[in-house]
């Protein structure tokens, strides 16, 4: 059906009497990476709006009255059909239409939908950025229909244990479907950002052929494509303002390799982030000189580990506006002319003035550091998360950082340096401390000492990831304490089932303290020895949390029970190993329908408990998965979550929807 | 500027070069730290702090623990970084050895644990240079391939390169006992 709107009934009005919509406000779109790769978790906060560009069609919404016969579909309600309603009225849609415009969170305008008819076409012609967080919770045909003004689509498919190999190989989340369905209804789409989609270089070929206006393209998670994708964005896009690649999957041969950077036009481009350190394949580095050298607007570039310090000076005197940089491998290839001298490169820091988030230094060379002194004090957010810094190589560094606000780590830096940050970075909000060995059985290098330092030094503390394999609740509840204002705590003690490294007991008061002190808490992530207790506070304070990972934790199905019953919050739970059973499971029945998504993994669920939820439950989809044929009854995972579209028709045979 | 470091709790290639004993050369013995910082723990794997291996001491028992999958929550992304950039470069902390001795520079000993086939990076010091210099050793087929690639790095610190004399400097390491060793002595390699 034809997207275009029949042209407004009020055509005798004359046109100084309608009043002018108002200016479009330029929408804030939130859900660009933070500035830091990988930083795309759903709590990241802070990122500056991405600009999108004017709406320019403001006869497209006046022209609702006809096309929205009321027949709500798929609005739910009570559909109303046949019957009186009167002849909308033009002034008013028009006048509602220039206010919701000024709405830009998803809530508000779900909210400003449900108040009446009117007020639903309105939102649903002016929603600009249309966000599923779920692909699977809505079918792309119904969404395109709802909204027809969509300038902006954010979809994510898998569920966040994917990242750690618990989602089996070929379960889902393909775009395809998506990019059918917005390409025939949105030609004037903008942007787009998946998140742990699959998606293949022939569904980012037909970009560029739908959307002419294309401007931003924002790859998270994803797999699927190669260089030939990405070469043919480059070439067909023209006004291309952001490719951000950010911990994608890459798997390319490289005798298979496009030299995609070249494919970028010749003229002067509007790039304003280029963004691409895990496309780690080899590429033709003069053509990114070149390319960068023709986009006087770009603020962010990130080069993969194929870039050396030689190569990336060569960039930064291109680019002496930029913002956001990530730093390639930061070691030194010599050339005929000899390796770079630490001054050298100190120079071409010194002239980047601008720069405010470092990121890179992915095989780095601990002896060129020095020459990022200068621009420390201005850096807001610094990634040494892939260079395995020890204390000594990074104490340095960080003393110059006053000003940080975000800092991911390795944990080779140690207590030390961590002791160092705190002393240094009092506005820290953001920290994550990675572990280097990621193994259950490594030494850790960090430890209780360690957190302890952060919480008395950072106490403005909001957001933290922490990988240790010694802890203590003490160290935890003085956290809790010293930073109140905590919204992120994920704190992951490596051995399974960890007591308190120095009174034996479990975990559970520390992880209480912290729901209890930290009232503004919306993501948790527990380990270590727990109990039941534990949930108990988690139910009983966690009252904001909206995401929550359990694994090898609680000793039954109260835990469960503790969580769905207190977190009147919660929309995203994923608990592994754990002994939580159908009971536990079904503790959850009234909670479901406000929850995103569910994922059990190797619990004790039995595929009878799961097929009396989904008897119970017709708008959930309940999805289970056995590893192998081991005992027919055994659930080793579940994944369900709400959906209007139901059963989805591409699940794999090895997924049981029931 | 003293830029003592951690000391390398074994110089097991170097030992073992002076070391008699029958077998063919070049064989090494399966890895193990025969200091480490911390008690074993029996059926442990050992990773050294800042060191990434993917090859098991051959000598440690197997883990009693099997891994489990996808724990600890690390992104197989970030995981697979360090799988590749380990094979590729550096060790970290336990590495080098660096002792400043009048005129001397001195190189650090390889640490006991080859790295898994790819390089063998150690620090470099050197008296009066503001910092310190990380080399692969295996790129070096020999002790006069190694000095001249030292002179290279180094001598340009002085700002007049001309009046300094590349032969006031001797390359030493320290070895597991802590002596000061002269480079050269033993076979490279």
């Amino acid at each position: 059906a034809s997207l275009s709107p029949p042209p407004p009934r009020h055509m005798s009005a004359p046109p100084s009497s309608s009043p002018s919509p108002a200016p479009i406000p330029q929408p804030a779109a939130t859900l660009a990476p933070a500035g830091m790769r990988g930083a795309a978790a759903e709590d990241s906060s802070g990122s500056p709006p991405s600009r999108m560009s004017e709406d320019d069609d403001d006869g497209d919404g006046a022209g609702g009255g006809d096309r929205w016969a009321p027949d709500l579909r798929g609005c739910g309600n009570g559909g109303g059909g046949g019957g009186r309603w009167a002849p909308p009225d033009q002034v008013l849609e028009n006048v509602l239409e220039s206010v919701l415009e000024f709405l830009t969170a998803a809530r508000d305008r779900n909210a400003a939908s449900l108040v009446c008819r009117s007020w639903y076409r309105a939102e649903a012609q002016t929603r600009r950025e249309l966000f599923i967080g779920n692909c699977y919770a809505v079918s792309p045909r119904r969404a395109v229909e709802r909204f027809g003004g969509v300038r902006a689509v954010v979809l994510k498919g898998k569920p966040r244990f994917a990242d750690f190999s618990l989602v089996p190989h070929g379960w889902g989340a393909n775009v395809s479907p998506w990019v059918a369905a917005l390409g025939p209804a949105y030609p004037r789409l903008e942007r787009i950002c998946l998140k742990r989609m699959t998606v293949s270089d022939d569904e980012l070929a037909l970009i560029p052929k739908s959307f002419p206006l294309f401007k931003e393209l924002s790859l998270v998670c994803c797999d699927g494509f190669t260089t030939r994708g990405l070469a043919v964005i480059a070439e067909g896009c023209r006004h291309l303002r952001v490719l951000d690649l950010t911990e994608d999957y890459f798997h390319e041969e490289e005798s298979e390799v496009v030299d995609w950077i070249s494919k970028f036009p010749e003229c002067s481009t509007s790039l304003e982030s280029l963004v691409f350190d895990c496309v780690s394949v080899p590429f033709n580095f003069e053509a990114l000189e070149a390319l960068v050298a023709r986009s006087p607007a770009l603020r962010r570039l990130r080069v993969n580990d194929h870039v050396s310090i030689e190569q990336l000076r060569r960039l930064m005197a291109r680019a002496p506006h930029l913002t956001h940089l990530g730093t390639g491998s930061f070691r030194s290839e010599p050339g005929p002319g000899g390796a770079l001298s630490v001054s050298e490169l100190a120079t071409s820091f010194a002239a980047s003035r601008s720069l405010v988030c470092l990121s890179g230094f992915l095989d780095a060379n601990a002896a060129y550091l020095p020459a990022i002194y200068q621009v420390c004090a201005n850096l807001t957010s610094l990634n040494f998360s892939f260079a395995g810094l020890t204390d000594e190589e990074f104490i340095p560094v960080i003393r110059h950082c006053v000003n940080l606000r975000t800092l991911w780590v390795l944990d080779t830096v140690g207590d030390e340096g961590l002791r160092a940050v705190a002393e240094t970075c009092s506005n820290l909000r953001e920290l994550r401390v990675f572990p280097l060995d990621a193994t259950e059985d490594s030494e850790g290098s960090v430890s209780d000492i360690g957190l302890q330092a952060i919480s008395e030094g950072c106490r403005k503390l909001e957001s933290i990831l922490y990988f240790c394999q010694r802890m203590t609740n003490a160290a935890v509840i003085a956290m809790s304490e010293n930073c109140p204002d905590l919204l992120v705590f994920r704190l992951c003690i490596m051995g399974r089932h960890r007591p308190d490294r120095i009174t034996g007991a479990p975990m559970d008061e520390g992880f209480g303290a912290i729901v209890m002190n930290c009232k503004r808490l919306t993501r948790l992530s527990v380990s270590g020895l727990l109990t039941d207790k534990a949930f108990a506070y988690i139910g009983g304070h966690g009252k904001l949390i909206k995401t929550l990972s359990v694994a090898f934790a609680g000793n039954s199905d109260m835990s469960l029970q503790h969580v769905f019953e207190g977190c009147t919050r919660l929309q995203k739970l994923e608990v592994r190993d754990s002994p939580f059973g159908d009971k536990g499971l079904l503790s959850g029945l009234n909670y479901f329908y406000n929850m995103r998504f569910f994922w059990m993994n190797s619990c004790r669920l039995t595929v009878k408990g799961c097929g009396d939820v989904a008897q119970q439950m017709p708008n959930l989809v309940v999805e289970v998965m056995k590893e192998n044929e081991g005992e027919m009854d055994t659930v080793d995972k579940l994944y369900l979550y709400r959906s209007l579209a139901g059963p989805r028709e591409d699940a794999p045979s090895f997924v049981n929807i029931l | 500027m003293a830029a003592a470091m951690s000391y390398v709790h074994a110089d097991v290639e170097n030992l073992k070069a002076t070391e008699l004993r029958l077998g063919l050369p070049g064989v090494e013995e399966s890895d193990k730290m025969p200091s480490p910082p911390s008690t074993p723990r029996a059926g442990t794997k050992r990773a050294l702090a800042g060191e990434h291996r993917e090859v098991e001491p051959k000598a440690a028992p197997p883990a009693a623990k099997a891994q489990v999958v996808g724990w600890p929550p690390v992104r197989s992304y970030r995981k697979s970084c360090f799988q590749q950039a380990s094979s590729k470069t550096k060790e970290a902390a336990p590495a080098p050895v660096v002792v400043k001795q009048e005129e001397a520079a001195v190189a650090a000993a390889p640490p006991a644990a080859a790295a898994a086939g790819g390089s063998l990076y150690v620090k470099v010091s050197m008296d009066g240079a503001p910092y310190l210099r990380k080399i692969d050793l295996k790129m070096y087929k020999g002790y006069r391939e190694l000095r001249e690639a030292l002179e290279a790095m180094f001598l340009g610190f002085s700002g007049d390169a001309g009046s300094v004399n590349p032969s006031d400097f001797a390359v030493t390491y320290e070895d597991k006992d802590g002596d000061l060793m002269l480079v050269g002595d033993v076979p490279f390699g």
